[in-house]
């Protein structure tokens, strides 16, 4: 599969996910989003969570855990968003696999 | 959520057996694993795809899955007696939770034995060899290997057909033997192989390097404590420490999974215990098994022994995880031992409802049941704790320790109908290595006969939630329990229960860093 960006052609694997972490820009987020069965149009709640999964990324090399980023969304947007039922209702197919697809990062693997 | 045909479910508490629908599930199967994943596993990479995208088969691919077969009836004289011995009685026929989802008769353990034995007959039995048609005997083609493919990851390798197999022949043991003979002909899962390569790389199925380790259990230690008031540690590599707990990575990331292990650690400082976790032996599940690979098997079990030998620990403990614990209680000790260096005086290994269970009878554990007067429990059996293995020293204890605990922290428990409990308990639909978004249709439909008993006692007797002590069992049901109208949130850790019940007495930690006390309590950064 793959990923048109601006005449630009970015490899994604079988799941969406980039074959190539430094592909990512924020259009290629925004493509993805909009490539879903039901298109998704990223909003600045998106981007909060998708510009800390990567920097967080950036650091540990690894998504993080559901726990820390709701702690962490707690923090920055108010203890009423920090829970992952706030998360859920960004990304319906799961924060952990969902946002990260858009963020650029690997989807989580094992038994989560 | 995606739309996917979910089963009507009859509220009964049992299940109505499906009219077969041939064909219901024939497809390609989960991904392929790619030849970089196989490599890794030290499985044939001399594969490529064509131009289609599509992986072809490794050369003189006939000849070596041959090969394989007759390697592995050779080396497991189990498979080659189950491949010899099935009478065709059908007993097994409906009781495949997969068959009962999805209807398609493939599913039923006898087929999909069949799948792998009418090879076996046609290369290896002189009524094959000669009268291939009076025996159903066929040979090897293509075709062949895309059914395995397909079917072989439609099994869980949950052995309830075995349970009620007259012989016993495990479907389990011929699964895991069809998925070593494709790893070596080019068909390997791309969920199974990949997680594999990242534990030889990282340390752990998911991925996680040390630095996020660290600060993952770091963050649990801030949470616990302002619930608390107390510095319960989640100590990581800590040489010396007396238990090495090896628990599912899942733990560490996933909900409610990582809610239990905040109730391994409260168990080990209510009990002065010191303990750690190792960032070289950081999973407990072995996805091995699932490929009935027993080198890879191996070599994840020996970074267990590897990481114990280090931290010169004296007990092993494993954390709640359902395929850790068969690996573990069965074939720990030939895999990995012998364990000569531990504590005699404790099992090798031993699980972490056995520490707690055993904390509890010798009342070393303040409970407050109230704290759980919120719900009514019920309990799930996984399947790889409730037929391949066993707790404490008697017959059955694998179902008694979890409800034990369950009642000692909890005032409301109920079980589910007994033809789903126990050892007849049905697999949560995701376990053997399924447990991947490709395969999301076999696995909400492979749920069905497990929600048909939890709808039961949801209905007649108030059940709130469903505790499991498995991290496959857990992320399968938070993600397919909403599809039959439950919440995802329903599903809980049993330590996760002892965590909210257990009233925390000692105020220092055995194993309280010597800046514990005098620690600066940062400002959250800006």
């Amino acid at each position: 599969m793959a990923l048109d960006i601006g005449g630009k052609t970015i490899a994604t694997d079988e799941e969406g996910y980039l074959e190539n972490l430094n592909d990512w820009t924020p259009e290629v987020a925004t493509a993805m989003a909009l490539a879903e069965e039901t298109p998704v149009a990223l909003n600045d709640e998106h981007w909060e969570i998708i510009n800390f999964l990567r920097e967080y990324y950036e650091e540990y090399q690894i998504a993080p855990a559901v726990r820390v980023l709701t702690k962490a969304v707690g923090k920055r947007l108010g203890a009423d968003k920090g829970n992952s039922k706030y998360l859920y209702s960004l990304f319906p197919y799961g924060p952990g696999k969902q946002a990260c697809k858009y963020a650029g990062l690997p989807k989580p693997t094992g038994c989560v | 959520m995606a739309d996917y045909e979910v089963p009507k479910l009859n509220g009964e508490g049992y299940i109505q057996i499906p009219k077969i629908k041939p064909g219901a599930m024939a497809g390609k199967g989960p991904f392929i694993a790619k030849p970089d994943f196989q490599k890794a596993l030290n499985f044939p990479a001399d594969f490529q795809a064509d131009g289609a995208g599509k992986f072809e088969l490794v050369p003189d691919w006939k000849d070596r899955a041959l090969n394989k077969l007759d390697d592995l009836r050779h080396r497991y004289r189990s498979l080659q007696l189950y491949l010899d011995i099935c009478v065709k009685c059908g007993a097994c026929t409906d009781k495949c939770h997969y068959y009962v989802g999805t209807h398609d008769p493939k599913n039923m353990p006898v087929a999909r034995q069949d799948l792998l034995r009418k090879v076996y007959r046609r290369y290896f039995t002189f009524a094959g060899k000669h009268f291939p048609k009076l025996v159903g005997a066929v040979d090897l083609t293509e075709e062949v290997v895309d059914d395995w493919y397909n079917y072989y990851h439609q099994c869980s390798q949950c052995r309830r057909c075995s349970v009620y197999c007259p012989y016993g022949i495990d479907t389990a043991e011929v699964s895991m033997a069809a998925r070593e003979i494709l790893d070596h002909i080019g068909r390997g899962s791309k969920y199974n192989n990949e997680i594999i390569s990242k534990v030889f790389k990282v340390g752990n199925n998911l991925g996680l390097p040390q630095p996020a380790l660290a600060d993952t259990l770091e963050g649990l230690e801030e949470d616990v404590e302002a619930d608390t008031g107390i510095k319960v540690r989640f100590p990581l590599d800590e040489e010396g420490a007396e238990v090495l707990l090896v628990t599912p990575s899942a733990d560490f990331f996933a909900e409610p999974h990582v809610d239990g292990l905040m109730g391994y650690a409260k168990v080990f400082h209510e009990a002065g215990i010191s303990w750690t976790l190792s960032s070289y032996a950081s999973e407990g599940a072995n996805f091995g098994m699932f490929i009935g690979s027993y080198e890879n098997m191996r070599r994840i079990a020996l970074r267990i022994r590897e990481a114990a030998i280090k931290l010169k620990v004296k007990r092993i403990v494993f954390g709640e995880c359902g395929h850790a614990w068969r690996v573990a209680y069965s074939f720990l000790n030939t895999l990995a031992g012998p364990f000569d260096f531990l504590d005699p005086k404790y099992p090798v290994p031993q699980h972490i409802l056995e520490v707690t269970w055993g904390l509890i009878q010798n009342g070393k554990l303040v409970i407050d049941k109230t704290q759980n007067d919120d719900k009514v429990l019920t309990f799930h059996d996984s399947c790889n704790v409730a037929r391949g293995s066993r707790m404490g020293d008697k017959p059955g204890g694998q179902f008694e320790y979890p409800r034990n605990v369950i009642k000692a922290v909890c005032n409301h428990f109920v079980d589910m109908p007994a033809d789903t409990i126990h050892d007849a308990t049905y697999c949560c639909g995701g376990g053997g290595g399924l447990l991947t978004d490709d395969l999301m249709e076999l696995r909400i439909k492979g749920a069905q006969p497990r929600m048909e008993a939890l709808k039961y006692v949801t209905e007649q007797q108030g059940v709130t939630h469903m505790a499991a002590i498995c991290a496959i069992c857990k992320s399968q049901f938070t993600k397919v329990i909403p599809y039959y109208g439950f919440k995802m949130d329903q599903i809980v850790s049993v330590h996760q229960l002892v965590s909210k019940a257990l009233v925390l007495q000692r105020p220092v930690s055995v194993q309280a860093r010597p800046d514990d006390d005098d620690e600066d309590d940062e400002n959250d950064d800006a």
